[in-house]
């Protein structure tokens, strides 16, 4: 591309200083080095990233693994204090132990091995893991949701930074963001005004603590994992409204006060429905729940009865309210409310506001999955891979084809394609007509749900002839509403050149 | 500038009086016996088996009685401390609701750290996350100024400071007086199943009571905010 001729007068060279001008920098030195390779191979190098960072955390977890049968194994007493320095195993224990196990490199792997066996290091890295989940998953998914919207509108979203359609727009803007003026205006609750972004930010770090993502994919298997996933949803909804309050702006204020009472009355409903597989299962655990659907498709949750499928539908629409999505993004309706709660934001906390959102939009679709879809199970049921045994190779098959973390995220990730879908497709509606929604629709609706729900599960016995008729036609319904999409989105495809014209021909990828 | 007038003064006299009681109550037991109040201390827990090796698959927050757990303890029973007298001094509503969130966010810790998970995630829950959002709600729709400040005349200012000085002194003679066990009680055994099934037995009638109240209070809710016709 040829240096264009501006108006203006070229500025120098950026400066920037300061931790914001440090990071920028890096950024720009990272991308400098990575953008002309991601355009040259864009496909190969997303599919080595993705199957990259796969056998990664994989490795990380076998190594977990592979510790804690050294430690369970070791013929060495465990007290109950084990310090940071001189743990229970040695070094040399960790490469007999790894021996034992056949596993190459031993005298390599074994100091690799031996700071994993202390709790605060393994908290670390999984800790470290989150975080970075966490940032990466709103930076594309952002990336993504513009893609689609130009999809869904005619356009093509963004398409030049980093040269293969834009897929670095969101690390550019991050950039920018970083490099922005901090402002606070001067009328505003300062302490407050500055603390609400965090408020929003860290319950949705602190909600993906306790989301299982496999059987043992969970930094803390908590009792009550459920309850407290939604206490920090919940928390994050008052960051919303401090940070309405604090910037002393009309707009912000309804914003936060919609927020506020779309939240309120939206949690009710949310909570009954997510009774209803806890009254299946009989636990607040979400790592039980999700190993009670292993049983292939017909096992999820969801095709386990009429009222669990309904409620599965009332919790969707419910997760939508609570984490501000469209149709129900009335606390930042840019066409009345200039942005509603975030007016006065800018730079990084406005960008802590995006993050949280969309760490919350993976956490309610987490919950869904876990809850109603299956967990981190395949369609197909986990009794076929008996025969498969443990060996490396077979556990690889296992968890690509019957369950594992990829599922849950797979999973996960459609709900989220879904909640962007939605979004750019339905109008906002009102917030009288939210409000009417929830408490004289969906609340009552919930009710008869929760009841229905309980005479089903008192009056017919599972594994009876109506309940797997049940069972079969949900699933049935299930199936076909799935092969139904797969099918429209192929006739999409196919047709796109007819569908939105010379755009398709040019720009879409595959053309 | 138009403040509403509080009306604390029988509130005032109230607490005071309970405060009077329960320091009577506190200070008239010599030897504190911890059956008389129906608590019993749970035995010592027995020294942790050697060789469990359920230790690093469920990986205890802390280890009780370990150093970690001090310094957790300490941190957050300081945040504790230190936001409860945010929520005293602070003059400005909201930022009062925002000390009292950190309130309620380390006490909730606290009961994580005694292993009582239930109790802290409900803490989270019902406090921080339903009846806080309720009270900062409520102040936006009721507040007539931006900044609604709460400002109280100097002789509610001098009861005040005469219900905390004997509330004080109570807990105080508590606190010599008592002979506390060597370590803290641990949650134990208490799986959220267990807890629910003796919520719905053993204390059915204390749970639909205050089933009960609730519902009262909805109905009574509803029937104020409803149009007049």
């Amino acid at each position: 591309m040829t240096q264009m001729s501006v108006p203006w007068r070229p500025r120098g060279k950026a400066k920037f200083d300061g931790p914001a001008g440090m990071v920028a920098g890096g950024a720009k030195t990272v991308f400098a080095i990575f953008a002309p390779f991601v355009r040259a191979f864009p496909g190969a190098i997303m599919l080595s990233a993705v199957f990259g960072t796969i056998v990664a955390v994989w490795a990380h977890y076998l190594l977990f693994e592979v510790v804690d049968i050294a430690l369970i194994g070791s013929t060495f007493n465990i007290p109950a204090n084990t310090g940071l320095l001189g743990g229970p195993l040695t070094v040399e224990e960790a490469r007999s132990a790894l021996t034992q196990i056949g596993a190459p490199a031993a005298g390599f792997l074994c100091y690799l091995l031996y700071p994993v066996q202390y709790g605060l290091v393994r908290d670390l890295v999984a800790a470290g893991g989150i975080l970075g989940f966490i940032s990466v998953i709103p930076l594309y998914t952002i990336w993504w949701e513009r893609k689609v919207a130009g999809r869904i509108q005619s356009r093509t979203g963004p398409m030049r930074v980093g040269g293969w359609h834009g897929w670095s727009q969101s690390m550019a803007d991050g950039i920018k963001l970083i490099c922005k003026e901090d402002l606070c205006p001067a009328g505003a609750d300062k302490p407050l005004f500055k603390l609400a972004p965090y408020l929003a930010f860290v319950p949705a770090i602190l909600a993906f603590f306790a989301l299982p993502f496999g059987t043992y994919w969970v930094f803390r298997q908590l009792d009550v994992a459920l309850v407290f996933i939604l206490a920090m949803l919940g928390i994050e909804v008052l960051g919303v409204i401090i940070a309405g309050w604090a910037s002393n702006n009309k707009w912000s204020v309804y914003g936060a006060m919609r927020e506020a009472c779309q939240m309120v009355s939206y949690e009710i409903p949310m909570g009954m429905a997510l009774l209803i597989p806890i009254m299946c299962v009989g636990t607040l655990s979400l790592t039980t729940i999700g190993d009670t659907q292993s049983g292939g498709w017909t096992s999820w949750i969801v095709f386990r009865s009429p009222f669990t499928f309904a409620a599965a539908l009332v919790y969707y629409i419910a997760s939508l309210a609570s984490c501000k999505r469209a149709p129900f993004d009335l606390p930042e309706s840019e066409s009345e409310l200039v942005a509603g709660f975030h007016t006065e934001y800018s730079g990084f906390r406005w960008s802590l506001f995006f993050f949280a959102e969309y760490a919350a939009m993976f956490v309610v679709s987490g919950l869904l999955v876990i809850l109603f879809f299956g967990a981190w199970y395949s369609p197909l049921p986990l009794l076929w891979a008996d025969g498969l045994g443990e060996s490396l190779p077979a556990r690889a098959v296992k968890g690509v084809l019957f369950a594992g973390p990829i599922w849950f995220i797979a999973k996960c990730v459609f709900l989220l394609y879904v909640q962007i879908w939605l979004r750019w497709t339905l109008p906002r509606i009102r917030i009288d007509q939210v409000l009417y929604a929830c408490i004289q629709v969906l609340l009552p609706l919930m009710m008869l749900i929760l009841l229905g729900h309980t005479f089903y599960e008192l009056l017919v016995p599972v594994g009876g002839v109506v309940w797997t008729l049940f069972n079969l036609i949900l699933s049935t319904i299930g199936a076909v509403l799935m092969i139904g999409m797969l099918f429209v989105a192929t006739y999409g495809c196919w047709n796109r050149v007819r569908l939105v014209g010379n755009l398709g021909r040019e720009l879409l990828p595959g053309s | 500038m138009h403040h509403p007038r509080q009306r604390p003064g029988k509130t005032v006299l109230l607490t005071f009086a309970l405060a009077a009681l329960t320091c009577v109550t506190m200070t008239s037991a010599q030897e504190p016996d911890f059956g008389d109040v129906g608590f019993e201390f749970p035995p010592e827990p027995p020294p942790q088996a050697a060789d469990t090796p359920t230790e690093f698959d469920g990986v205890p927050l802390s280890i009780p009685g370990g150093a970690t757990e001090a310094l957790l303890f300490y941190l957050f029973g300081g945040t504790l401390l230190v936001s409860a007298l945010g929520v005293c001094i602070s003059r400005s509503v909201v930022r009062m609701a925002t000390w009292l969130f950190f309130t309620l966010g380390a006490a909730s810790v606290l009961y994580f750290l005694l292993g009582a998970a239930f109790l802290g995630a409900i803490q989270l829950i019902v406090y921080a996350g339903g009846t806080l959002i309720l009270l900062v709600f409520g102040v936006m729709l009721t507040s007539k100024s931006p900044w609604v400040r709460y400002d109280c005349p100097r002789t509610e200012m001098a009861a005040a400071a005469g219900v905390a000085i004997v509330l004080f002194a109570g807990l105080l003679t508590l606190l010599t007086r008592t002979v506390w066990p060597g370590t803290a009680p641990m949650a134990r055994g208490g799986t959220v199943a267990e807890f629910g099934k003796e919520l719905l037995t053993t204390y059915l009638v204390p749970f639909e009571v205050a089933s009960v109240l609730l519902l009262v209070v909805m109905i009574a809710a509803a029937y104020l905010a409803r149009q007049d016709r």
